[in-house]
C-alpha cells in the first residue's frame, strides 16, 4: 500500500514545471556584458564580474593567479587595510578567485544605501585601478609557495594535478593554475601588469547581478563597476583540446594509507551539442551520488571507497571527463578494475529504460532546487554570460533533459569516450600502509 | 560626520534585522509522543528542506564504541522492514530530491531538500526509519569498510586532521569531546552490528528528535503531516545523561605530531564556557565578540597584523562556538609565512592574545563586528538549508531556536571591558593546550611513469 502510493506520486510527476528566472541582459557603455535577475525578497545584492583571464591566458604559469590575488591588496587611494576596513565596516563580503578559464571578483552587500555605495565603489577601484605594489606581490608570492607546498602533502591534489597535466599536454589548460615553485619564483610586477592590462578590460568581462535592485539601479551598478576599466578587446580564441591516441598510466608513490585513483580523458565544452545527452548519461554512471552505477559497484556492493564519482566539467574548450575514488592501498587494483569494468559496461550497453527514467525524474524534479537561492542564480548567470549560452537556457533545461533517449546516451558515450585511451593516475603507497590510530 | 553616518547605518540595519526576525516566521508544535516540530516559512522558491535531528552524537559515546553514532548514521540508509537497502535514496532521487546526513559531537541529523509538494514522501520515509531499521549484518560488514575509508581520507592521510585529533584528545581530560566524531580506527575495527542495534534502540525515538522544515510550506499542513507519520511512533525512555564538567586545567599542555608533511601548523586552545554552562550569560557573547575582533574579516587583527603587518603568518584563525552541549574551547590556529618559524608565529599569536588582556578593544572594532553580524544574518536567509541547520542545532544542544533573534541584541550589549574580562579570565597560559605539526620527510613521492603507450600524438 505504502509503496504503491509513493510510486503514484512519481508517475504523476510531469506537468509541474517552474520556468527559470527572468534574465535581462545589456552592455555597459564600456562594452561589458551584463546579466541581471531581480530578487526583491531579501535586502541584499550579489554581483560578480568575470574576466576571460584565467591560467589559460598565462605566458608564465601563475601570473593570472597572482594578478587576481593582488586586486584586493591595494587599489586607487587605498591599501589592503583600508579596502578591508571599508568592506567590513558595512558588513559586505568580497572574494576573488582565478581558475583555468575564469578570473573573477564577487561581492555580496546589503542594499542599504551606504553599504551598497561603499561596496560598489571599492569593487570599481579593485578591478579598475589595482596598485600591484611590490611588497604586496612579494607577500602573495610567498603565500602561493606555501600553498604549493600544502598541495604536495595531499594525495588527492597530487593526483588531480598529474591528471590535468596528462590530459591537456601542450594545451594552455595544462598550465597549473597556481603555477609551479620555479615559475612563481620568477614572476615580475611587469608580467602581472601586462596580464592585467590585456585581460581585465570591459570587452573581456561579464557581470552577473542578482538582488533587490531594479533594472535602472542594476544598470547604474554595472556602469559604476566598469567605469575605470579600459574598453579593450576580448581574449583570443583558445586552441582545441586534442584527443588522446593511447592510454597513459601514472603511478605516483605517496606516503598515504589510501590510493587515490583518477581515470579519464578530454570531455566536452560549454555549448557542446552532446551536452545534455552526456550529462544525463553521466548522472546515471557516476553523477547522482549514492544511487549511481559507480557508487553501487564500488561503494554499496564492495565497501571499497567512501567517495566515488564521475563528471564532465565543460569549459570553453573540452574540459575533463573524470572518474575518481580512494581506497586503502591493498585494494587499489580491485577498485581500479571495478571502475573500469563499470565504465566499459555502460559504454557497451548504455542505460536501461528504468535508469534513464529515474535519472530524468531526479534531474527535472530537482530543477527548482538549482535556482532556489540568489547565490545559485548568480552562478548560472556568470556561467551563461561567460560561455555565451542562450538566455533561455534555464527555461529549456527541463525539455532538453526530457528529450534524451537511451539510444542517444549509448551512441554519444561510444563516440566520445575511448576506454582504451584513458589516462589512469594512482597516487599512493602499495607496499606499506601508514599506521593508523 | 563619519560618526553620525555610522550611527545611521547601524540604526537602519537594526530596523532591517527586526523585520527579518525568525519569531515572525517560525511556528513550533509538539506531538503527543514528545517529538518537536519546528516550521519556518520561506516562500521565495517552491522548495523545502526537511531535517530530522536526534539528540545523540559522538559526545554521547562511551570508550570502546567511539564513532558508533556516525556508523549508525551510515546504516540508516540500509533498509527497514518496508524498504530494502538503498531504496530510501532511490525514492528521494526519483522525486527530484537531494538528501544526506551528518553527525557531530552533539547531534545526528538527516535531511532531504525537495520540491515543496514532496514533503509527505520525506516525512513518511524518515518516520519509517526512526523505528523500523533492520541493520542487516552483511550490509554492516561492507559499510564499516566504507567508514574506515572515510576515516583514512579525512584523518589518516591529512596532516592537519591528525593534528586536530591529537590536540582534542590531549586537551580534554574528562569531556568526551576528546574523541573524534568518526571514531578511533581500533573501535571501528571492533564494532559489531549488535552494538549499533543497541545504540539505535537507546536514542532513536520521537521524544529524542526534532523535525525542522523550512521552505515554501504551510506550518499547519506540516504539523498535520508530521502528526500523521510520526504521531503513531511510540515514546521511549531515553537514558538520563550525567552532568559532565571538565576539571580545571592547572598548567599549559603541549604536544607535537610528527607525520610526513611539508608545512608546519599549530593549534592553540583555551578552555571556555558556553551558553549551556556559563555562570554569567554575557560571557559566551563576549567570547564571540573577542573571536571576531581577532578573525572576523580581512580587517580583523590577525589578517591586519599577522598576515599583512608583521607578515609572520600565511594564515591565522580564531574560532569560538557558544552553542554546544558541553563546554569547549576558543581555538586559535595558524601556519607561519615562508621564512618565518613556528616559534615566531606562536609568539605573535600570544602577543595578540596578551593585548586582549592588557587593553580594551576599541569601540570601532566592536561596531564593525556588530554590523558584520547583522549583515550576515540577512545573507543567511538566502539558504533554506542554513536556516534549518541553525534551528535544529540550537534545539538539539539543549538551547532554544529563539536565541537566533536574541543573538544580535546580546552581542550588541557586549562592552570593551567585558571582552577584556573574558580574555583575562580564560585566555591564560594555565588554561592552554598547544599542538604543533612537526613535518617529517615526504619519502618515496618521486613520480614513476609506467606507460602502456608512451607519448601520444596531438
Amino acid at each position: 500500500m505504502r509503496v504503491r502510493w509513493l510510486l503514484l506520486l512519481i508517475v504523476t510527476w510531469s506537468g509541474q514545471l517552474w520556468a527559470g528566472p527572468d534574465i535581462q541582459s545589456w552592455q555597459t557603455s564600456k562594452g561589458a556584458r551584463v546579466l541581471y535577475v531581480s530578487a526583491p525578497e531579501l535586502p541584499m545584492v550579489d554581483l560578480r564580474i568575470v574576466f576571460d583571464a584565467g591560467s589559460a591566458r598565462d605566458v608564465t604559469p601563475g601570473v593570472a593567479y597572482l594578478t587576481n590575488a593582488l586586486l584586493e591588496e591595494g587599489a586607487g587611494e587605498w591599501d589592503a587595510d583600508q579596502i578591508a576596513e571599508r568592506l567590513d565596516s558595512v558588513g559586505s563580503e568580497m572574494g576573488a578567485s582565478s581558475h583555468r578559464d575564469m578570473a573573477m571578483v564577487s561581492i555580496r552587500s546589503l542594499t542599504e544605501k551606504r553599504a551598497l555605495t561603499t561596496t560598489i565603489d571599492t569593487l570599481a577601484e579593485v578591478v579598475g585601478s589595482p596598485r600591484f605594489d611590490g611588497a604586496d606581490l612579494e607577500r602573495n608570492r610567498k603565500a602561493v609557495l606555501v600553498s604549493l607546498n600544502h598541495n604536495e602533502q595531499s594525495p588527492g591534489t597530487v593526483a588531480k594535478k598529474a591528471f590535468m597535466k596528462a590530459l591537456f599536454r601542450e594545451h594552455p589548460y595544462a598550465t597549473e593554475v597556481e603555477g609551479t615553485k620555479e615559475s612563481m619564483a620568477g614572476i615580475t610586477r611587469q608580467q602581472v601588469i601586462a596580464h592585467y592590462q590585456r585581460y581585465y578590460v570591459a570587452s573581456n568581462a561579464v557581470i552577473a547581478i542578482v538582488g533587490a535592485v531594479n533594472r535602472l539601479e542594476a544598470e547604474r551598478l554595472a556602469e559604476r563597476v566598469t567605469h575605470r576599466l579600459e574598453a579593450g578587446e576580448r581574449a583570443a580564441e583558445l586552441p582545441m583540446v586534442s584527443t588522446l591516441e593511447a592510454a597513459t598510466k601514472l603511478a605516483i608513490p605517496f606516503p598515504s594509507s589510501q590510493s587515490h585513483i583518477l581515470m579519464g580523458q578530454p570531455g566536452i565544452y560549454r555549448g557542446d551539442p552532446d551536452y545534455f545527452v552526456l550529462y544525463v548519461g553521466n548522472h546515471i554512471l557516476g553523477g547522482s551520488g549514492l544511487v549511481s552505477l559507480l557508487s553501487e559497484e564500488v561503494r554499496e556492493k564492495r565497501g571499497l571507497s567512501y567517495s566515488v564519482y564521475s563528471y564532465f566539467s565543460p569549459m570553453r574548450r573540452n574540459g575533463p571527463f573524470l572518474i575518481g575514488a580512494q581506497t586503502q592501498n591493498a585494494k587499489a587494483q580491485e577498485a581500479l578494475d571495478v571502475m573500469k569494468q563499470t565504465l566499459a559496461r555502460f559504454i557497451e550497453a548504455g542505460p536501461s529504460e528504468e535508469e534513464l527514467t529515474a535519472a530524468k525524474q531526479n534531474i527535472t524534479g530537482g530543477f527548482p532546487l538549482r535556482i532556489a537561492s540568489n547565490s545559485k542564480i548568480l552562478e548560472y548567470l556568470a556561467m551563461l554570460g561567460f560561455y555565451d549560452l542562450p538566455l533561455d537556457y534555464l527555461e529549456r533545461f527541463v525539455d532538453n533533459i526530457n528529450s534524451v533517449s537511451r539510444e542517444q546516451v549509448r551512441e554519444a558515450f561510444q563516440r566520445r569516450i575511448q576506454p582504451e585511451n584513458l589516462i589512469t593516475v594512482v597516487v599512493g603507497n602499495g607496499q606499506k600502509p601508514a599506521q593508523s590510530n | 560626520m563619519e560618526h553620525t553616518m555610522r550611527l545611521m547605518l547601524c540604526a537602519a540595519l537594526m530596523l532591517l534585522s527586526f523585520s527579518l526576525l525568525a519569531e515572525n516566521r517560525v511556528q513550533e508544535f509538539v506531538l503527543d509522543n514528545g517529538m518537536k516540530v519546528i516550521v519556518k516559512e520561506d516562500r521565495r522558491a517552491p522548495i523545502m528542506v526537511s531535517q530530522v535531528w536526534y539528540k545523540v552524537g559522538a559526545s554521547y559515546e562511551p570508550d570502546g564504541i567511539t564513532g558508533i553514532s556516525h556508523a549508525l548514521e551510515h546504516m540508516m540508509f540500509k533498509g527497514t522492514k518496508a524498504h530494502k537497502p538503498g531504496e530510501f535514496s532511490r525514492i528521494i532521487a526519483q522525486n527530484g530530491g537531494t538528501e544526506n546526513a551528518f553527525t557531530g559531537r552533539d547531534y545526528t541529523a538527516y535531511f532531504q531538500t525537495m520540491s515543496s509538494d514532496r514533503l509527505a514522501i520525506s516525512l513518511e520515509l524518515e518516520a519509517d526509519r526512526m523505528r523500523h531499521l533492520t541493520l542487516p549484518a552483511e550490509e554492516f560488514a561492507k559499510e564499516i569498510e566504507v567508514i574506515k575509508e572515510e576515516r583514512r581520507l579525512r584523518t589518516e592521510d591529512k596532516p592537519t586532521g591528525q593534528v586536530y585529533e591529537q590536540f582534542s584528545a590531549l586537551a580534554y581530560r574528562s569531556l568526551p569531546y576528546a574523541n573524534p566524531v568518526i571514531g578511533w580506527m581500533n573501535d571501528l575495527e571492533n564494532m559489531q552490528v549488535g552494538d549499533l542495534s543497541d545504540w539505535y534502540r537507546l536514542w532513536y525515538a520521537p521524544n529524542n528528535a526534532t523535525l525542522v522544515v523550512v521552505g515554501d510550506v504551510d506550518p499547519q499542513e506540516v504539523f498535520l503531516l508530521a502528526k500523521k507519520y510520526f504521531g503513531p511512533l511510540k515514546r521511549e525512555a531515553i537514558p538520563q545523561l550525567k552532568p559532565l564538567r571538565e576539571p580545571q586545567q592547572k598548567g599549559e599542555t603541549r604536544s607535537v605530531v610528527k607525520v610526513p608533511a611539508n608545512e608546519p601548523y599549530m593549534i592553540m586552545g583555551f578552555k571556555t564556557p558556553v551558553l549551556t554552562t556559563a555562570e554569567t550569560s554575557w560571557e559566551p557573547y563576549a567570547l564571540e565578540m573577542l573571536a571576531a575582533v581577532l578573525d572576523g574579516g580581512s580587517s580583523a587583527r590577525f589578517s591586519k597584523n599577522l598576515v599583512r603587518g608583521s607578515e609572520v603568518a600565511v594564515s591565522a584563525g580564531a574560532e569560538y562556538n557558544a552553542f554546544t552541549r558541553l563546554p569547549g574551547m576558543l581555538l586559535v590556529d595558524g601556519t607561519p609565512a615562508k621564512g618565518r618559524t613556528m616559534q615566531e608565529l606562536e609568539e605573535a599569536l600570544r602577543q595578540e592574545i596578551g593585548r586582549l588582556r592588557s587593553e580594551p578593544v576599541t569601540e570601532e572594532e566592536l561596531e564593525r563586528v556588530r554590523t558584520q553580524v547583522i549583515a550576515s544574518k540577512v545573507f543567511e536567509l538566502d539558504s533554506v538549508f542554513y536556516q534549518a541547520m541553525e534551528i535544529g542545532m540550537l534545539e538539539t544542544v539543549g538551547l532554544d531556536w529563539r536565541l537566533i533573534d536574541q543573538y544580535v541584541s546580546a552581542l550588541k550589549k557586549v562592552t570593551p571591558e567585558q571582552v577584556r574580562e573574558v580574555a583575562t579570565r580564560y585566555l591564560v597560559d594555565d588554561n592552554l593546550t598547544v599542538t604543533q605539526l612537526e613535518p617529517q620527510p615526504m619519502e618515496n613521492s618521486k613520480p614513476v611513469r609506467r606507460s602502456a603507450g608512451g607519448r601520444h600524438g596531438s
